[in-house]
């Protein structure tokens, strides 16, 4: 890439992006439009998330990039690529050394602390979407603080099924005035939205930006006689041992056979070189 | 024993490598150039253009060389070319009336001032592959005539003058742009053009069929279609006038519709309206119908659910950027969203079982 | 045009702004906590910080309104030779820059609609003094409690229907602290 202005945008972007993103923050949960730009990539492949770290990134900044908790999946490793040759920012792969974490679809396993940034990656910002297919809608319910549907939903499910029947893209209430859709993270990970970091939100192609300051209020919906559970795979993680990690499941033979392995691959590795080993692992350590 | 899938870089650059030679073919083959694409394939060039919403026809060509002649992939990389060209501002709007029409024709009237010129079209030509065409060989020199330099009048011109048509008023709001502020609903007309011209043709056409077969109810006659090269003026504030910066090739399609009217308003026809970039009449046409049909509210007619009524609905889905993006995302790994699905499954299955036990041994 | 009207711009624009906007960024995403702000020189009376916000912030997209003593000619050619920013009266501003005083009363800046409560105005509030000292605040960014010297009279003038709402930033010198429309203060 020649000529191309420091991290790909064009100032008159950036600043857009950034007066929505002072916004997002102002208004926590709240869905701020925004003119998103074409990107190098494809819609609906993170160009929110890379217009959002774009117009955040400084040339100190240490970048992760992370897809389903992984830094080595192919689209992961694409964008960081494409911030590596934009900015020229340092890159790594280690979740405490990150100063600046784009993801998609995870939140990773470590606390993240004051003065780093988790940007995620948005399929479909509005919570209430499926439920109503119509932007012109949707945005009078939370004017109104209108979130009745939502609600009837749930209450249909635990009827049906007695649970609740979302298991990712949870919806949640933020600062006690906004239903908010947190991005395609399984509902383990809510929970972890209370936490010292900036968290913000990018959407292409809906062209939305919000955010959430540190420490704000975020609370899964539920009912009293059907609280929130962050539920997890009922098996520790086959290569570090970990009991407390989201998993993936992977298929070992032609059998059927199964594995449980920690879904982020930094927080699995760490563990591993810290000496923890699961029942899968036979290897010692080195 | 299981060890963590790596290799993520070296496979997307084999996956690149791999796509360049099959970019290129059969290398004992003559490689196609710009060129050739620009000339001999105008009319795909002509939809990248409109659909990557820039005039440039020898950029246009080397993305559809670049895209393999995948002409969605060849229009994303036009748009995200676009998006990094720094804005030195608007032009004057065009004046279509000036057009030096290379076809114009009219479906309303028998004859008119100007005449009804065919132009270079498919119209009426048979249907046969011609096998003639797959060796290489001259054309014959097409019949020549002068010019004639009169003034070719929009035919709407007519009908304005009897008070037939409603008319069509400029209040002076800039127009708004698509492409530099986001999407919201209402939409006025101008931006509502804006997504059809850059909207995926296959789609906008749909939706024009629909409307043609009951789905909003209205018959459209072709007014006029009139396609060639209007000069685009920008006004300079340095300099304080405006000046010609070049010329380009667009298709415009009128379309006259039924007649509205009320107890205050005299019936009078209502009209369509397309505009494309190069010779892109199927769009055109098609754009024209789908304008009227979004234009029910303001005309006082009936929402009749139809789909092209619909301008959430067309303006959300006409972008085949926005589409194939979202629908090819599905490819990207899910398996963590996937997990806890299976998780979910599996324990609702667990307890629907449990309930079952429970209700057998009651 | 006067030569400090087209001086004190941004050295190397596209990094000098990113690490201005982060620094607004914590400012506004951590309200009561005091980051540094430079990079750009304003005809005076305006701090280093608040000219460092506009630069980072406004341009011909973003209507400006300049109170009290921002107000000179020379401020005026500044803003429009490097922000490009349309001059406007309160209720059209998107962002509104100068001290306390000639910035209120605020009934006429915009606080956003119902649909779009992003659609309000930023106040930036030249101040003479910023410690962490004063009100007591609470809030989305503040883990438990926050101090922040503000001007005499905001707390009470800073009516607040969430979520609409005028957001604030205070600058002095090249120090910049923020108070989002979400933050309680108490005195």
């Amino acid at each position: 890439m020649t000529d191309y202005n420091f991290a790909y945008l064009d100032e008159q972007t950036k600043r857009m992006i950034r007066r929505a993103i002072l916004k997002g923050l102002a208004i926590p949960g709240y869905q701020v439009p925004f003119a998103s730009r074409e990107m190098p990539m494809p819609y609906g492949w993170g160009t929110g998330g890379v217009q959002v770290s774009a117009a955040v990134l400084c040339p100190e900044d240490t970048l992760k990039v992370i897809d389903q908790g992984a830094d080595d999946t192919t689209n992961a490793v694409s964008i960081r690529r494409f911030f590596e040759r934009t900015a020229q920012i340092a890159v790594t792969t280690a979740t405490a050394d990150a100063t600046v974490i784009q993801t998609r679809h995870r939140i990773p396993e470590e606390p993240l602390r004051d003065g780093q940034i988790l940007v995620y990656q948005v399929p479909i910002p509005e919570p209430l979407r499926f439920l109503e297919p119509r932007e012109s809608e949707t945005r009078k319910m939370h004017a109104l603080e209108e979130y009745g549907l939502m609600h009837v939903k749930l209450y249909e499910d635990i009827s049906r099924h007695g649970h609740i029947a979302t298991a990712y893209a949870y919806p949640v209430k933020v600062a006690d005035r906004y239903v908010m859709d947190p991005s395609p993270i399984p509902k383990f990970d809510n929970p972890k939205m209370e936490m010292a970091a900036i968290q913000l939100f990018g959407a292409g192609r809906e062209q939305r930006i919000y955010a959430l300051p540190p420490f704000t209020r975020v609370v899964s919906l539920d009912f009293e006689d059907h609280p929130f559970v962050a539920s997890k795979a009922d098996h520790p993680c086959g290569l570090c041992g970990a009991q407390d990690s989201y998993l993936d499941e992977v298929i070992v033979d032609d059998a059927g056979g199964r594995m449980f392995v920690c879904s982020d691959t930094d927080y699995c590795a760490g563990r591993q070189v810290d000496g923890h080993r699961g029942r899968d692992n036979k290897e010692d350590a080195a | 024993m299981y060890v963590a899938v790596k290799g993520g870089e070296r496979a997307i650059d084999n996956a690149h490598a791999w796509l360049a030679e099959e970019r290129r073919g059969d290398p004992a083959v003559p490689e196609l150039s710009t060129a050739q694409i620009r000339e001999q394939m105008t009319l795909t060039v002509n939809r990248v253009m409109a659909e990557g919403s820039l005039y440039d026809p020898d950029l246009a060509a080397l993305a559809i060389k670049q895209a393999r002649g995948d002409l969605i992939e060849a229009i994303f990389l036009i748009r995200a070319y676009r998006t990094t060209l720094p804005r030195f501002g608007s032009s004057l709007p065009v004046d279509t009336g000036a057009m030096a029409c290379d076809r114009r024709i009219s479906a309303t009237f028998k004859d008119l001032p100007g005449g009804q010129v065919l132009g270079p079209t498919f119209d009426y030509t048979h249907r046969l592959l011609d096998f003639m065409l797959a060796a290489d060989g001259d054309v014959p020199v097409a019949p020549k005539m002068p010019v004639d330099p009169a003034p070719v009048p929009h035919v709407m011109s007519f009908l304005n003058s009897e008070g037939l048509i409603a008319q069509e008023t400029c209040d002076g709001t800039p127009a708004p742009d698509l492409t530099r502020a986001p999407l919201e609903l209402p939409a006025a007309r101008a931006l509502r053009l804006q997504a059809l011209t850059r909207g995926d043709e296959g789609f906008v056409l749909g939706m024009a069929y629909s409307t043609q077969r009951g789905y909003a109810r209205n018959h459209a006659f072709v007014g006029e279609l009139r396609i060639g090269s209007v000069p685009v003026e920008m006004e300079i504030p340095e300099l304080g006038f405006s000046i010609e910066i070049g010329e380009i090739t667009l298709t415009e399609c009128e379309t006259v519709n039924q007649f509205t009217g009320s107890k205050t308003e005299p019936a009078q026809f209502t009209r369509g309206y397309g505009l494309v970039f190069g010779q892109t009449e199927r769009k055109a046409i098609s754009m024209a119908l789908v304008d009227r049909a979004l234009r029910w509210e303001e005309l006082g007619e009936d929402d009749q659910g139809a789909p092209a009524q619909d301008a959430e609905f067309v303006l959300y889905h006409c972008d085949n950027i926005q589409a194939t993006g979202f629908l090819e995302h599905i490819k990207l790994p899910h398996y963590v969203d996937f997990q806890s699905e299976l998780e979910l499954v599996r324990k609702l299955r667990r307890d629907a079982g449990a309930v079952d036990r429970q209700e057998a041994a009651e | 045009m006067d030569n400090a009207a087209l001086q004190g711009g941004f050295i190397d624009p596209a990094r000098d702004a990113a690490r201005a906007f982060r620094a607004g960024m914590e400012a506004m995403a951590c309200p009561g906590t005091i980051q540094t702000l430079n990079g750009c020189v304003a005809p005076a009376p305006m701090s280093v910080a608040a000219a460092t916000l506009l630069a980072t912030l406004c341009d011909a997209e973003t209507p400006l309104h300049l109170a009290g003593t921002c107000d000179t000619d020379m401020v005026r050619d500044w803003v429009r030779f490097h922000l490009g920013a349309p001059l406007v009266g309160r209720s059209d501003a998107m962002f509104a820059v100068g001290d306390w005083d000639a910035l209120s009363p605020l009934d006429a800046y915009a606080v956003g609609t119902p649909d779009y409560p992003d659609r309000s105005a930023t106040l930036i509030v030249e101040v003479v003094a910023l410690t962490n000292e004063g009100a007591t605040l609470t809030g989305p960014g503040i883990a438990q409690t926050a101090k922040l010297s503000l001007p005499g009279g905001l707390l009470a003038a800073r009516v607040v229907r969430y979520p609409l709402g005028i957001d604030f930033y205070f600058t002095c010198g090249d120090r910049i602290a923020a108070l989002p429309r979400t933050t309680k203060g108490a005195h």
